[in-house]
């Protein structure tokens, strides 16, 4: 089966449970397994949030969530209109976060490229950030 | 997302329930620290058994209150999340300075 969704937020904290929680839905009828919808809703939060607290940052903008689902593999794109990343390959390492003070892990990439099957990640300063992510949702 | 507290010997147990996430950061680290700064307390144990999920944001607000704790040396444990907050927790390596009861 072929199916696909969009959604597209307010980049405010309470709309990341929005989000995670309808592309969970939006997975369930691939049949996916328990642990697939779980590793997705929480590469979602982790997308979303890295949108809400670095891409704006208190500042106003939306986050676009794309979804695609073909067969029982899902595709997503969380996509931000915001500063951009300057150095993604750095920004994706193990721990590495601009915001220490404010007790952030430095782990949101981490969890998404362990969570999901393929993560990547383009950006550019001024102009945005696009996440893109697949998951294969049955036990291959 | 809410958060009880519970006193046995000089244990503190926070029962946390809900969902953990940039939402609800900001409060639940002021709730926490003021339990923190109340009472004297030789360990702090979270039970997650009603914590229904959390992402990375509840990793980095765990991590600053276990540093806090830490210079007071008190213990810091986590007991029973859910499959998916464990997952969270093993792939931050927040176990093997937090251990799991």
């Amino acid at each position: 089966m072929e199916n696909h969704m969009s959604i597209r937020v307010k980049a405010i904290p309470e709309n990341e449970s929005l989000a995670r929680s309808t592309i969970a839905a939006f997975c369930l009828s691939s049949d996916p397994t328990v642990d697939a919808v779980n590793d997705v809703r929480t590469a979602v939060s982790e997308a979303v949030t890295n949108s809400i607290v670095h891409g704006y940052d208190g500042k106003e903008g939306d986050v676009l969530i794309e979804a695609q689902l073909t067969g029982d593999v899902l595709a997503l794109e969380i996509v931000d209109y915001g500063v951009g990343i300057a150095d993604v390959e750095m920004a994706m390492g193990d721990f590495f976060t601009t915001k220490e003070e404010e007790e952030r892990s430095g782990l949101g990439f981490t969890i998404m490229r362990t969570f999901m099957d393929e993560l990547s990640v383009e950006s550019k300063i001024g102009v945005g950030t696009t996440v893109r992510m697949k998951k294969r949702l049955r036990n291959a | 997302m809410k958060v009880n507290a519970k006193m046995n010997n000089e244990n503190l147990y926070l029962y946390l329930s809900g969902e953990i996430d940039q939402s609800v950061a900001g409060d639940l680290r002021i709730k926490i620290d003021d339990y923190l700064e109340s009472v004297k307390v030789k360990n702090v144990i979270l039970n997650m058994q009603e914590l229904t999920f959390m992402d990375s944001t509840g990793v980095g607000l765990i991590l600053g209150r276990y540093k806090k704790l830490r210079q007071k040396h008190v213990g810091m444990f986590i007991d029973k999340p859910n499959e998916q907050i464990d997952k969270v927790l093993k792939v931050s390596g927040l176990y093997r300075i937090i251990p799991k009861l």
